[in-house]
């Protein structure tokens, strides 16, 4: 069992060196440890509000296609990487995205939804057009993040090639720099429907 | 073949289909609760197919017909075992169509149609995924039958049927070591087989990690939608495998109507219990490393290897 | 009817090679081919009439020899062994004409063809020691020539030949010694005589001639450690040869094991059956771990033998166990298995040989690392090709999965046995045949994927193009086999259990039933229905796809790159090749093989900490070659050595030399 092996050693108030437990004593205490959190914890995540905003037009039309199955592939085309701990922090315990049905995929070909972070790098744009290309439709892109939106401070950078919708058309927008997980979350559940 | 064992097969063979999607949408939800989430509805597999089904299908440009047929074969090679295979009866009409070897062999057809999928894509994770399929399915194969074989010595088949039969019909031996070894060594293999942690990481996103993910990030729409399905119900067809050859209790030995519900409920109850437990497992498990993973397998081996001994000396 | 048919394919090969030997090269290879698969044909028509309930047809031949005659003793054994052989020899022969148009179609390699195909279906008919061993030299002469064929733009082919020359002709004389002491001690060289008097041996020089045969046809069949001129010979013979000798030549090894052991000895001591079982595992772990590494196609293929030999040898050695044991139903099943495997490992081993001919052909090369993208290049060949590769990884519903189901049947009901041999052997037994089957899943998985699928890795592969029709045919007729002897195995329950029978020393009974489309066994309660399975997969399919089809939302979007993460430029570079397929599976046999491993790393003059090229090259050498042959052949050549220190060339010397043996002879004679 793969428990991160923790060297510590401490010495006791003579100066006696303690001996380290043997390894399945402290695996086993790891075991327990985590059986002891699961039950102290329980369930940390927040309730919802009560339904998604309605989204509009053609974009309404193609979630409406997605049958509240999402699957989100996330391409960072420039980020701070400030976006992409908001977005795992979406998909973690206390938002859990993943009970509206959104669910994170390893390959575009899987998606239906592209999350886009960042201004987009002159090395990132014709990654992020293959990656558009490369999924299926019927699919939606969300611009995430105002960098994303208008290339937030780096606008103008000299190597930045634009903002998302420059390269790939954009279905939804997400401000914030960075957006809060309430937001992202909001913006995946108006996919979903619920 | 007789009419009422055929219409138990084909009943068995929806029934699967219908339930397997369920059955992961259960094991996620159990791993989002001890995770402390809320998780998905339990319909959610079900929800992602139908969308599947109803997405654009992409073929690249270097794939060919293998790309295109794989798919089919691999959810054809497991929708047959799950028919063959005794969840609901003893008497299945497929009983005589094909035995434990015909079910790991026609696995084993759907697994080597994925993998050429895999490398008929061209790409390198496509290929990495496998080689490391078929490494991981090449040893895991002698375990399967020889855990097969001390299951047939003390049955004198290796026919399904006649396994839960003399089972059913000799309690004890469902108790004796060579069973019990055979169940450990088996349970291993599934994990293994369907692609579980700590052997491979379902949930994974990092293309170097993937073993059975590598093979499909290519497919799309509804042939991923043919794809899932095949996993999901190998996981069912593995675990009700399991159940049924070592628990064999409440599965139905005439084909009444009444008795069918009870043992669908049965082996309901059963595969959902393992599956609780390997769910539970891997929320306190990390992936091996792939070298380590033959060792996992070896000891496996081992374990069936002891169960044909036991089987022989303890006779 | 059985002598008519015999008679036609002497006459027809005859005229094959009087052709080969007269005619213009064009027309030549045309006739040669013709002839050779009537001549094919008729053999193998006698073959199934004796299956099919014929009389065993004898004759004899006294004076067609100076020293001895020649008996023909055609029974359902050897009829076994001669319709495998016209098995791949009818379709090879045709593709022959359209390989030989383009490659090998010098006289004598057409003459030694037809002599080969005809010497192959006739050396199980012969019924006696001298008939035996005319033929045996005349199909391994014919066989040498042919190895040779390429041998001007090929120096590979003239050591293989050499190889192969030196292990077949002591193989014959471990043959000729074995069957002479039998002769000499049953009192009569037929094979009825040997027979009836083969009692009169004692058990000591019984296991002598038994070894003696082992070893002598052993080295034929290319079992473990006498396999090692196989993987040389047959990837350097042109293809349709090398299907013959893969499909046919090596079976007659094994039908000289079976012959003499078990009919003329008329089986031994139990431990007859564990050594042939042991070679049999020893083989089958062998041939398949070298050839899950084999980046050379045909090479793979050759080793791919040596394991499926060793299967077939498994199946026999089983069988002698069982039966030492007393259990002979159960023999009959395992020996069944084992015949069966023959017939099927020709049709598939054939269509894999002549489609690693087609590709070999087509572009020019022989190495998985740089082929690929055939699939749609070669459509015929890719999609026969694929029937060989999926029957011998033995995956339902074709004609390798009933044999090695059979097999697996006859080891797994050995259980509860009182023998502790019986108990100790069966498991690893189980064990290696799954391992075994595992493996040839990852190597032929390996070698088509490569081959036929994705990106072409080399121009050549890029530049292919389909073979012409007459080869085409060959791979058709093959592929269609493998489908028909998997989906009708019920039909040759029947012939099986006559081939069975001829063989005393074993079985007796009736091993397989049958049951309208169920395979069923005898005393063992199991079934199997290729055909059902066969057709329930084809249902299922066809009900995903209308499932699939019915919702007609969706499009197909095609000729779109490869999701290659983006990345700018996809090219065939990034596939993976045969090698580092194959490379997880090498870590974990990596104690058993001892691959070589070379990494070479070129730097960049500027810096060492850039990198211009890394080479990677993996061989794994044959242990036994390196352990067993090279220290051996180390001392054959010390020996010629030290002689050639006595003979330097003096004629002094050799005026000693005479003296001293005048001299002795005068003593000795006094």
């Amino acid at each position: 069992m793969a428990v991160p092996r923790v060297v510590s050693t401490r010495f006791g108030a003579g100066g006696e060196k303690h001996r380290h437990k043997p390894e399945h004593d402290r695996e086993r205490a790891a075991v327990l440890n985590l059986v002891r959190k699961i039950i102290r914890v329980g369930r940390v995540t927040e309730p919802h509000d009560a339904d998604p905003a309605p989204l509009e037009g053609v974009v309404a039309a193609t979630a409406d296609r997605l049958h509240g199955s999402v699957q989100v592939r996330q391409v960072d085309a420039g980020s701070c990487n400030g976006c992409e701990a908001e977005f795992s922090a979406a998909f973690g315990p206390v938002y859990d995205v993943e009970r509206f049905g959104v669910r994170l995929v390893a390959s575009p070909r899987h998606a239906d939804v592209l999350v886009v972070t960042g201004p987009v790098t002159k090395n990132m744009a014709e990654p992020l057009v293959k990656t558009f290309e490369a999924t299926p439709g019927p699919k939606l892109v969300i611009a995430l993040g105002d960098c994303a939106r208008n290339c937030g401070v780096f606008a103008g950078g000299y190597g930045v090639a634009g903002a998302v919708a420059d390269i790939v058309p954009v279905d939804i927008e997400v401000p914030g720099c960075p957006p809060s997980p309430d937001a992202i979350v909001a913006a995946l559940r108006q996919i979903a429907g619920r | 073949m007789s009419l009422t064992g055929t219409a138990v097969a084909l009943l068995q063979v929806v029934l699967t289909i219908a339930a397997a999607p369920f059955l992961v949408g259960v094991m996620r939800l159990i791993r989002a609760r001890l995770e402390g989430r809320v998780g998905p509805p339990i319909v959610q597999p079900w929800r992602d197919l139908r969308k599947l089904l109803g997405k654009d299908r992409m073929v690249s440009d270097n794939t060919g017909w293998v790309f295109s047929i794989a798919p089919l074969v691999l959810l054809a090679s497991a929708t047959l075992v799950a028919g063959i295979v005794p969840f609901l009866s003893t008497k299945s009409a497929l009983d005589q169509v094909g035995d434990l070897f015909a079910v790991v062999y026609l696995l084993l057809l759907g697994t080597v149609f994925l993998s050429l999928a895999g490398l008929d894509a061209g790409t390198a994770f496509g290929g990495m995924g496998s080689s490391r399929a078929m490494t991981i399915t090449a040893i895991a194969e002698p375990t399967v039958l020889v855990a097969i074989f001390a299951l047939s010595v003390s049955t004198g088949s290796s026919n399904l049927g006649s396994i839960v039969a003399a089972t059913l019909a000799h309690p004890a031996t469902a108790a004796s070591p060579e069973s019990l070894l055979a169940f450990a060594a088996l349970a291993v293999v599934t994990i293994a087989e369907t692609g579980r942690i700590p052997v491979d990481n379902p949930n994974t996103h990092l293309e170097l990690t993937m073993i059975h993910e590598a093979m499909v990030l290519e497919y799309s729409g509804p042939d991923l939608a043919l794809i899932e399905l095949a996993a999901h119900l190998r996981l069912v067809v593995f675990l009700g495998l399991l159940s049924n050859l070592f628990v064999p209790w409440g599965i139905a030995t005439t084909a009444q109507p009444l008795q069918l519900l009870g043992a669908a409920v049965a082996v309901a109850v059963k595969i959902v219990v393992l599956a609780a437990v390997i769910a539970i497992v891997e929320v306190f498990m990390a992936k091996v490393r792939l070298f380590r993973v033959p060792e996992l397998l070896a000891a496996s081996f081992v374990l069936a290897f002891l169960a044909v001994t036991a089987s022989f000396f303890l006779a | 009817m059985v002598g008519v048919a015999l008679g036609i394919a002497a006459i027809a090969a005859t005229l094959a090679m009087a052709a080969g030997c007269v005619l213009p090269e064009r027309a030549r290879v045309v006739w040669v081919g013709i002839l050779t698969a009537a001549s094919a044909t008729a053999g193998g028509v006698a073959g199934i009439a004796v299956l099919a309930g014929s009389a065993r047809f004898t004759a004899n031949y006294p004076d067609l020899l100076p020293l001895g005659g020649i008996r023909i003793e055609f029974d359902a054994l050897s009829a076994i062994f001669t319709v495998a052989a016209a098995l791949v020899a009818v379709p090879a022969s045709i593709y022959g004409i359209g390989y030989g148009l383009h490659g090998p179609s010098s006289r004598p390699v057409q003459v030694a063809y037809p002599l080969l195909v005809w010497s192959l279906m006739m050396v199980p008919a012969a019924g006696n020691v001298t008939g035996l061993v005319v033929l045996w030299e005349l199909m391994a002469i014919s066989s040498l020539i042919l190895v040779l064929a390429e041998h001007q733009h090929n120096p590979e082919a003239r050591t293989a030949a050499q190889w192969y020359a030196v292990v077949t002709h002591l193989s014959l004389l471990a043959i000729v010694v074995a069957l002479l002491i039998l002769a000499h001690g049953a009192g009569g060289e037929s094979f009825a005589a040997m027979r009836s008097g083969a009692g009169r041996l004692g058990p000591g020089v019984t296991s002598v001639v038994f070894l003696l045969a082992l070893l002598g046809f052993g080295a034929k069949a290319g079992v473990v450690p006498v396999h090692v001129w196989l993987p040389r010979a047959h990837p350097e013979a042109p293809s349709h040869v090398s299907a013959l000798m893969s499909g046919a030549m090596v079976k007659l090894g094994i039908y000289g094991v079976v012959r003499v052991g078990w009919d003329l000895l008329g089986g031994g001591p139990g431990w007859w059956g564990a050594v042939v079982l042991i070679v049999g595992l020893a083989s089958a772990m062998f041939g398949i771990l070298h050839a899950l590494l084999a980046s050379d196609l045909k090479r793979l293929l050759a080793y791919s033998t040596t394991e499926n030999v060793g299967l077939i040898f498994i199946g026999i050695g089983a069988a002698g166990l069982f039966a030492s044991t007393g259990n002979r139903p159960l023999a009959a099943v395992a020996l069944a298995a084992a015949l069966l495997h023959v017939i099927n490992h020709a049709a598939f081993k054939g269509l894999l040989f002549l489609g690693a001919g087609s590709i070999h052909s087509a572009t020019g090369t022989r190495d998985l690392d740089s082929l690929g993208g055939l699939a749609r290049r070669m459509p015929v060949t890719a999609a026969t090709f694929a029937v060989g590769a999926l029957a011998i990884a033995a995956l339902p519903p074709l004609n390798g999965f009933v044999s090695e189901w059979l097999l697996l049947q006859s080891l797994v009901h050995s259980l509860p046995s009182k023998a502790v041999a019986v108990a100790v052997a069966m498991p690893v037994a189980v064990a290696v045949v799954a391992l075994v089957g595992g493996l040839v899943a990852a190597t032929f998985v390996k070698a088509f994927g490569t081959a036929f699928l994705a990106m072409p890795r080399s121009v050549e592969a890029e530049q292919a193009h389909e073979s012409p029709r007459t080869m085409q045919i060959g791979l058709v007729a093959l592929a269609g086999m493998c489908v028909a002897l998997a989906l009708a195995p019920t039909v040759l329950a029947e012939p099986l259990r006559r081939a069975t029978v001829a063989v005393a020393g074993l079985s007796s009974g009736r091993p397989i039933h049958t049951n309208g489309v169920y395979l069923q066994l005898s005393g063992i309660q199991a079934g199997l229905s290729p055909l059902l399975l066969a057709t329930g997969l084809g249902v299922m399919m066809v009900v995903a796809l209308a499932v699939v089809r019915r919702r007609r939302v969706h499009h197909t979007v095609r000729d779109i790159p490869a999701w290659g993460c983006g990345r700018t430029l996809q090219t065939a570079r990034m596939e993976y090749t045969a090698t580092s397929f194959a490379e997880p599976l090498q870590r974990v046999f990596d104690d058993v093989l001892h691959p070589e491993i070379d990494v070479d790393v070129d730097h960049r003059t500027e810096s060492r900490h850039y990198i211009e090229a890394i080479r990677y090259r993996r061989q794994t050498r044959d242990a036994f070659e390196q352990r067993l042959y090279l220290p051996l052949l180390g001392v054959v050549r010390r020996a010629g050595d030290a002689a050639r220190r006595v003979q330097n060339g003096s004629i002094h010397r050799y005026l000693t030399f005479s003296l001293i043996t005048l001299i002795v002879v005068l003593i000795a004679a006094r």
